[in-house]
């Protein structure tokens, strides 16, 4: 059932504000994995609307690491919750793995967030009544497999991050950082080619921030493609590439 | 692998239950006593009704009852001085019914009176039936030894009697039964046979008692005639009457009712002083089963009440869950669930709490009324359209009142639920 992993290509093309003319993808060349094409996120307030986002074009490849960054309230959640298919732009085109979210239902959203991404909150967001096995097999519950192999495919998870012996634990009974790598286990278990994070160091030390950091670029070096949402500087240099919001706008674009 | 799938939504809606032990079983309990309420309540009417109708079909739906009623204020009597009240049904009665309604296909003309019998030292009063022979096919009373009359007997005036399976048990004791002789007042009767009687209570009275005795019609007119002395409070009381009883059959049990009407009014014609009763057993079946059907509806209604008052109760804990569970409804959205996947956890919670309850329910409903019977003393029959019915419904009211609850936990918006704190 695993899905063959891409290999790591660092690639990302530029991003330029709305209104500028787009880079055309390399014929024959590897095709982005995430495409945002003049992306827009109005919400109206009454009277006054406030445009969250304002015009992101964006590609994303396979392979990539990216840290979105910006001051509070420039639309960092925003753009990540509409990369999560958890909400739809109210202009312009997402293009995610070759299916265009813009006219998706509510269903196909969901069977969207099931099989391309996996999601790791700042908060862990870990079901309490469920035991550590249970929380990562989660989306293969959804995914509808089998009870058998897909208890063989959470321990193995749970080994990748190394809670190997934590397995029948509850969330309550692990620390953070324990906590944090379950969530991790469980947006990695049906093998997703997209990652999403959100602040996933927000709650932790230093310490131990550093350590899911070091777990992150190693699933990235493996070919796993990583979208983070961060305002620290330190966890933002552990990506490739790093996306700077202002006011909703895309400020530039740095990366090595 | 569908299968498993529910199964394992089951599994996880029953933990999930389990972390509050206190207010789920509280939430049962609801259910548990509306449930127990319908099949005790039900059974309760069903059991009072089922004893109406098996009295009133030991006295034959296609019969009617004539009796004679002594009138309870006689004015004749009075002014007159007399010390004989005439009353009652008459031999005539009797013809005319036999031979001028087409629908009657039998009469059994019944006199009786009360005489004491003696075997031995043993004695004990007996009421002693003049009958015919279709008086024990009329009413379908077994034998349970020997023979009954046969109109040889009836015709030749045999000095033969029947008695009840009670009477023979007191009067005969250890004796031999069938042949033995006893004594009726002055007279010797052979017994000849045992039969069943039936104590009917309640508002309808059988025509047979447990210390009958029965002989031929036409011997106890003869022998006892049709005047009876007795003493009540010093004085003499004497009485005519020529018949006391009289059974009607008619031949089809649509006959029973206009045959009825129509004695009813011949009899009112040659009585006017109104001395007489007309029973109809089909009649009383008829409204023993509107009753029956009544008292269903009221008894069931109000266990539906405690099921829908378990219902609600349901319904609010559920709500309280879905606010409660709003994050991991989010998560859970966010990971892909749809939203009918959580409509269906929240539906499989529900249901899983009140068809526990329903099944607990059943095993109250079905004591209850083994306690009613026990210490009430009350007849109950417990049916099983009422355990069927009831299962059922708690199954539905768990889906019913589950809908709301889950439909709004599902149409939540993930970002909003991954925020709630
Ligand atoms: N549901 C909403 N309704 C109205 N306005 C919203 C909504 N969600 C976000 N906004 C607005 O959109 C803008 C961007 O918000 P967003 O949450 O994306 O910021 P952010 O970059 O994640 O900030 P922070 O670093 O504080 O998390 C803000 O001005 C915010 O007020
Ligand atoms: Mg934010």
């Amino acid at each position: 059932m695993t899905r063959s992993l891409p290999a790591p290509v660092a690639a990302a093309a530029a991003t330029k504000p709305a209104g500028q003319d787009l880079p055309l993808p390399t014929p024959g060349g590897p095709r982005p994995l995430v495409k945002l094409e003049a992306v827009e996120k109005v919400y109206q307030m009454g009277a006054t609307e406030v445009r969250a986002l304002d015009g992101i074009s964006l590609d994303i490849m396979p392979g990539a690491f990216w840290a979105i960054m910006g001051p509070s309230g420039s639309g960092k959640s925003t753009l990540l919750n509409l990369l999560g298919c958890l909400d739809r732009p109210t202009a312009g085109q997402y293009v995610l793995n070759g299916q265009n979210v813009g006219q998706m239902d509510d269903d196909a959203l969901s069977e969207l967030r099931l099989r391309e991404l996996g999601f790791v909150f700042q908060s862990f967001n870990l079901i309490p009544q469920l035991t550590v096995r249970e929380n990562i097999e989660l989306p293969l519950f959804y995914l509808g497999w089998d009870a058998h192999v897909s208890a063989a495919r959470a321990a193995e998870l749970a080994e990748r991050v190394g809670l190997k012996d934590r397995l029948t634990h509850r969330p309550t009974q692990l620390s953070g950082g324990q906590q944090q790598r379950v969530a991790i286990a469980r947006a990695l278990v049906n093998d997703p080619p997209v990652l999403l994070a959100d602040e996933p160091t927000g709650n932790l030390d230093t310490a131990t921030g550093e350590q899911i950091m070091a777990l992150l670029g190693e699933l990235n070096a493996s070919g796993k493609t990583i979208i983070m949402v961060t305002h620290e500087s330190d966890i933002a240099a552990h990506a490739r590439f790093r996306l700077h919001l202002r006011d909703g706008r895309i400020d530039r674009v740095e990366g090595r | 692998m569908r299968k498993s799938r529910l199964a394992r939504h089951i599994r996880l809606g029953i933990k999930t239950l389990m972390l509050h032990k206190l207010r789920s079983f509280l939430t049962v309990l609801g259910v548990v006593f509306g449930v127990g309420s319908v099949i005790a309540m039900l059974s309760v009417g069903e059991g009072a009704s089922k004893e109406a109708l098996e009295q009133i079909r030991k006295l034959g739906s296609n019969n009617i009852i004539l009796r004679a009623v002594k009138p309870t204020e006689d004015e004749e009597m009075g002014s007159k001085r007399s010390f004989m009240s005439m009353y009652g049904l008459r031999y005539d009665d009797e013809q005319r019914i036999r031979e001028t309604m087409p629908a009657v296909k039998r009469t059994v003309p019944v006199k009786s009176v009360r005489k004491e019998a003696w075997l031995n030292e043993r004695s004990m009063e007996l009421r002693v039936m003049g009958v015919t022979p279709d008086w024990f096919e009329l009413l379908q009373r077994q034998v349970l030894a020997g023979r009954i009359l046969n109109w040889r007997d009836v015709e030749t005036r045999s000095s033969v009697c029947l008695l009840t399976e009670q009477g023979a048990r007191k009067l005969l004791a250890t004796e031999a039964t069938i042949g033995q002789p006893i004594r009726i007042g002055p007279d010797i009767y052979e017994v000849i046979g045992i039969v069943q009687a039936e104590r009917v209570g309640g508002s309808i009275q059988a025509p047979d008692e447990d210390v009958d005795t029965y002989i031929p019609i036409q011997v106890a007119r003869e022998r006892y005639g049709d005047m009876t002395t007795h003493q009540t409070s010093g004085s003499f009381e004497r009485e005519w009457v020529e018949l006391h009883m009289i059974l009607v059959e008619v031949t089809d049990d649509s006959q029973v009712e206009p045959t009825a009407a129509a004695i009813e009014a011949m009899l009112k014609r040659f009585h006017p002083k109104l001395d007489y009763r007309v029973n109809v057993p089909l009649a009383l079946r008829r409204q023993a089963q509107a009753t029956k059907r009544m008292m269903n509806w009221v008894l069931g209604s109000i266990g539906g009440i405690s099921l829908l008052v378990g219902g609600i109760g349901i319904m609010n804990i559920m709500l309280a869950s879905v606010t409660e569970r709003t994050r991991e409804i989010g998560i859970r959205r966010a990971i892909g669930a749809k939203r009918r996947q959580i409509v269906g956890q929240f539906l499989i919670e529900t249901v899983v709490l009140s068809s526990l309850g329903g099944v607990i329910g059943v095993g109250l409903g079905v004591g209850l009324p083994f306690l009613i019977t026990h210490f009430a003393n009350m007849p109950t029959v417990v049916p099983m359209y009422g355990i069927v019915l009831s299962v059922a419904i708690s199954v539905g009211i768990g889906i019913l009142f589950g809908l709301y609850p889950a439909v709004r936990a599902a149409n939540l918006d993930p970002i909003e639920a991954l925020r709630h704190e």
